[in-house]
């Protein structure tokens, strides 16, 4: 019966035609049973749906190796739903959801809660973070072990929001990670150097009298983190890096052959601390925005390799918790459906990169970081349908209100953006066509339903 | 936009001179006489009256009976015009407690500045009398308020505006209408 | 002028404008009928987030002179998850139709986002925000200098900047708003503001500011300073390290007795010192300062009732508060 629906929704063949792959060439794809069929010239539809996809790019689908998706626990800000919705129509087809929800992704039954919500909404492929710190308290190891070994099968482990400060702590994660091959992803952040940070701490911050949030903060535990990854000999993906001097330091652990990646987010590729001179908290962040300089810093390091992923930071705030005080209001900012069309105004327009960069930096580095089998695979007959198209001549105003995300905290809000995601295959299914939301891959029902509390 | 002089230097003077005796006629002399000019244009006017009243009383120190009396903060339309910054309100060193105060403008119309400016009297003393001179009466009064002493009565239109241009105000170079002659007034018709 | 948020956005005309005005309310301060119609049937709000039973009664003082019916919101406390927001606050004194509202608040920015937002549509002054701008406190201390400064040059203060003047400000510049909004208005009146401070009390980016920065107190004096401005320090800044001892502070920056007498030494004869208060005699400055002809800590304290009277009318005053910038003479028409 479930075997039959599922069947049913996506038994659908798409003929996409002339699209150009990575940006190349321009040629045919043909989506069959949840793979690429083949990829050629003129190839017959055989009774597939045609996309006529000229002047349209191909691409794998997009993978966030960071974002909050709030549910369990804060419903109000983003639900399962509502963040893959977003994620979808922002061209991902894989997002992995941070660990600080209420409670918090610290045991097996919670991330498999989270896997069960994710495929239930069926947008995209949910993969769960697990808290590497029992309620991130930063004092004991939660149960890696079991949250790797679930159905969640978790690679990524962060406390991110909060920094693992405590040194011993950090090697002891990073050691037993090695164990399942997972990674730990650090919120580099020196808590005593940012204790009641405000904003980046510099010339603006001076001006506005907001207290500082000073770039040593992030770049002392990333040099102590990239040494302790090389002493243990793990694995250490650093998360939203800020700073030109963070750039730096990860530069010279790759060239020492330190196991590290690190992530960048969109807005900081664009946005600097001139927009708090508003004292509008849609641009507080967590890292803070920094200066033109650290902007410019990240994104020559995206493009020759020292970043390796984008990651959103993706981070919905219900209203309220902006409408208020700078020092009052939450930090984050949603970024899900803005992700490929700022990397492309500052990277693809600026001539740092071309898609198949990008497709490398949103797509294939993250799947790798998360250990993800089908994601982020080359656009070849027989790899899974997880395709994206993306009309890069489009452009469009970002109004927060027509977001799927519920978050209204988008910091582009208003601006004009390049490149707008026409269609989202995941696992061979359309959740996007014509721009718009489609239907949600259905999962079969063993894979959704072994959780012990589902929802109804 | 047309204009018309209505009065020159030489009948501005003119008009000074006879409100200047009038003043002097109407007070049986120059005992406790204050002559308070409403700015802008209504302090030199009371300036150049009371050199009038020293040139025909030998025993009055011209600088000595004049004042200028600010209204702004007294107005009534505060809310309906572009702010206003004060000009300083300065009495002479008597005071005018008892004295017999001739406040001095430009223009009477309305009457309303009069009105502000019984008020902002009251704040710094009791005269004994006060009495209004003003150079141009050009009617269309919305208070019960007249002058004892006036230069010329000029029937106008609500439509027309009436521009007293003195040397001391608006001779200045940046001031409203630099570089238009000075000592005449004029009726602009703005049609 | 549509609001008072800082003094890093005040034109110099403006700022003349200000302290010109100012000069007229301080003449009603001086009459025995210490009231003037201006204001009448307009609401003041003073919406105080945080205790300064000082500036909350030097700006109902300014608002009652110029006859505003003056409504006092102690807000203090009702932060974080407790009590109202901002914004329900904001919407709150707009439903019952504050004119201006008079905000201190301990978090920088807070008056900015009163004005920026729809909340409530009335004249907001910043009445001191976190550690950001304080900017009716630096109009009262140039109104001070300016007449000091215009006294000596025996020329009238009305029009004038403050061209010339030497002016330095010693103490916790990191945490003070007093600090940042007399830099730039001084600026603006081109004076030549020098900062003096410990560096752990400077902030990072101090470099920028259009003023000089030293950390020796006696070589600034030394180099000749015609107003000294003490800032104050609180004890507790110990506790966080940024600086070992209130003692060894005092004796460093502090304005002792010793640079009492230094500055006739130095022949420094018309050099004031200034405290925007409350003093912590002792620390910052020794009370023989305080107390000494050169201090203008009382007469700073008449002059903020003038500025504010100033500020409040000039902001309230206007043809529906719109362009009420427009500096173009206006014509009498109502005579």
């Amino acid at each position: 019966m479930a075997e039959q629906q599922q069947h049913a929704s996506t038994s659908g063949a798409y003929l996409i035609r002339g699209a150009a792959i990575l940006g190349g060439a321009a040629e045919d794809l043909l989506i069959r049973d949840g793979v690429i069929a083949a990829r050629g010239q003129n190839l017959s539809a055989d009774g597939a749906t045609i996309i006529e996809a000229a002047g349209l790019v191909a691409l794998p689908g997009m993978v966030d190796i960071h974002t909050h998706l709030r549910e369990p626990g804060r419903e109000d800000a983003e639900t399962v739903e509502t963040g893959t919705r977003a994620a979808a129509l922002g061209g991902y087809t894989a997002v992995h959801a941070m660990a600080n929800s209420t409670p918090v992704a610290d045991t097996a039954g919670v991330v498999e809660q989270v896997l069960t919500l994710g495929r239930t909404a069926g947008w995209v492929d949910v993969r769960p973070v697990g808290a590497v710190t029992v309620g991130l308290a930063g004092e004991q190891l939660a149960e890696l072990g079991a949250m790797a070994d679930s159905r969640a099968r978790v690679r990524v482990f962060s406390d991110d929001g909060i920094c693992v400060h405590d040194p011993v702590l950090m090697r002891r994660a990073l050691e037993y990670v090695k164990a399942f091959d997972g990674v730990v992803a650090q919120h580099a952040q020196e808590p005593r150097l940012t204790a009641g940070a405000q904003m980046n701490e510099g010339e603006v911050s001076a001006v506005l009298g907001l207290t500082g949030w000073p770039a040593v903060a992030e770049e002392s535990i990333i040099a102590r983190d990239v040494l302790l990854a090389q002493h243990v000999g793990s694995r250490l993906h650093v998360c939203h890096v800020s700073t030109a001097g963070s750039v730096e330091i990860i530069r010279w652990a790759k060239s020492r052959g330190v196991n590290v990646t690190a992530e960048v987010t969109p807005h900081h590729l664009w946005l600097t601390d001139e927009l708090a001179r508003s004292y509008d908290p849609v641009y507080k962040v967590n890292p803070p925005l920094r200066t033109d300089a650290d902007v410019q810093a990240l994104r020559a390091a995206l493009a020759d390799g020292t970043i390796d992923v984008v990651g959103t930071d993706h981070a919905p705030h219900p209203s309220e918790h902006k409408e208020c005080e700078w020092a009052q209001a939450a930090m984050g900012m949603t970024g899900l459906e803005t992700a490929l069309s700022v990397v492309q105004h500052t990277m693809i327009e600026t001539g740092l990169m071309g898609w198949e960069d990008f497709a490398r930096v949103t797509s294939t580095a993250p799947a790798a970081i998360g250990r993800l089998q089908d994601q982020g695979r080359p656009l070849e007959a027989g790899e899974p349908a997880n395709v994206i198209l993306v009309d890069p001549a489009a452009r469009w105003t970002v109004d927060p209100s027509k977001m799927a995300t519920m978050g209204r905290n988008s910091p582009f809000a208003g601006r004009e953006l390049p490149g707008r995601v026409v269609a989202t295959f995941f696992k061979g299914h359309p959740t996007v066509l014509d721009g718009k939301l489609n239907t949600p891959y259905r999962w079969p029902a063993d894979a959704v339903d072994a959780a012990p509390a589902g929802r109804p | 936009m047309l204009t018309r002089v209505v009065l020159n230097q030489a009948d501005i003077d003119r008009a000074l001179t006879r409100i200047a005796h009038e003043i002097l006629e109407a007070n049986k002399g120059s005992q406790d006489l204050v002559l308070l000019g409403i700015p802008r244009r209504g302090y030199p006017l009371a300036v150049r009256l009371a050199a009038k009243i020293a040139a025909a009383d030998p025993a009055v120190d011209a600088a000595a009976i004049v004042g200028q009396l600010d209204v702004t903060m007294f107005r009534d339309d505060l809310s309906h015009q572009p702010t206003r910054p004060p000009y300083p309100t300065q009495l002479p060193r008597t005071g005018i407690d008892n004295k017999v105060v001739v406040l001095v403008d430009d223009v009477l119309y309305s009457g309303r500045t009069i009105r502000a400016a019984l008020d902002a009297m009251i704040d710094l003393g009791r005269p004994r009398i006060v009495r209004l001179a003003v150079l141009i009466d050009r009617g269309h009064r919305e208070l019960p308020i007249r002058a004892d002493h006036v230069g010329k009565n000029l029937p106008t239109s609500s439509a027309e505006k009436v521009r007293v241009r003195l040397e001391e105000t608006d001779s200045a170079a940046g001031g409203e209408n630099s570089g238009a002659p000075v000592n005449e007034v004029v009726i602009e018709a703005t049609a | 002028m549509r609001h008072l948020l800082s003094t890093e956005d005040l034109s110099l005309a403006n700022a003349v404008r200000i302290l010109d005005t100012a000069e007229e309310m301080a003449a009603v301060g001086e009459r025995e009928v210490k009231k003037l119609p201006a204001l009448r049937g307009r609401t003041v709000v003073n919406l105080f987030f945080e205790d300064s039973t000082r500036t909350r009664i030097s700006f109902e003082a300014a608002a009652k002179r110029l006859s505003a019916d003056v409504i006092n919101f102690a807000a203090k406390g009702s932060s974080v998850s407790k009590g109202e927001s901002l914004k329900d606050t904001a919407q709150t004194l707009a439903a019952m139709g504050a004119d201006a509202v008079v905000i201190r608040h301990w978090a920088s920015g807070a008056p900015h986002r009163l004005a920026a937002t729809d909340w409530i549509d009335a004249a907001v002054i910043n009445a001191g925000d976190g550690t950001h701008e304080h900017p009716t406190q630096a109009l009262l201390d140039a109104f001070t200098m300016r007449r000091h400064w215009s006294q000596l040059a025996g020329t009238a203060s009305a029009g004038a900047d403050l061209k010339g003047m030497r002016v330095a400000i010693a103490g916790d510049v990191l945490h003070s708003r007093v600090a940042r909004s007399n830099v730039w208005l001084l600026r603006t009146l081109g004076a030549e503001v020098t900062l003096v401070a410990p560096p752990t009390l400077l902030p990072i980016g101090v470099e920028k500011w259009p003023c000089a920065v030293s950390f020796d107190l006696d070589e600034t004096m030394a180099q000749g300073v015609d107003a000294m401005m003490m800032l104050r320090v609180q004890g507790e800044r110990m506790n966080a390290s940024f600086f070992p001892t209130t003692r060894e502070y005092s004796r460093r920056w502090g304005f002792d007795d010793n640079r009492l007498r230094a500055l006739d030494t130095l022949g420094l004869k018309d050099t004031i010192i200034m405290h925007p208060g409350p003093m912590n005699r002792g620390l910052e400055i020794s009370s023989a300062a305080a107390d000494s002809p050169r201090s203008t800590v009382l007469a700073q304290v008449r002059n903020g009732v003038s500025i504010r009277m100033a500020a409040l009318y000039l902001l309230l005053s206007g043809e529906t508060r719109e362009q009420a910038t427009s500096t173009a003479a206006y014509s009498k028409e109502s005579h």
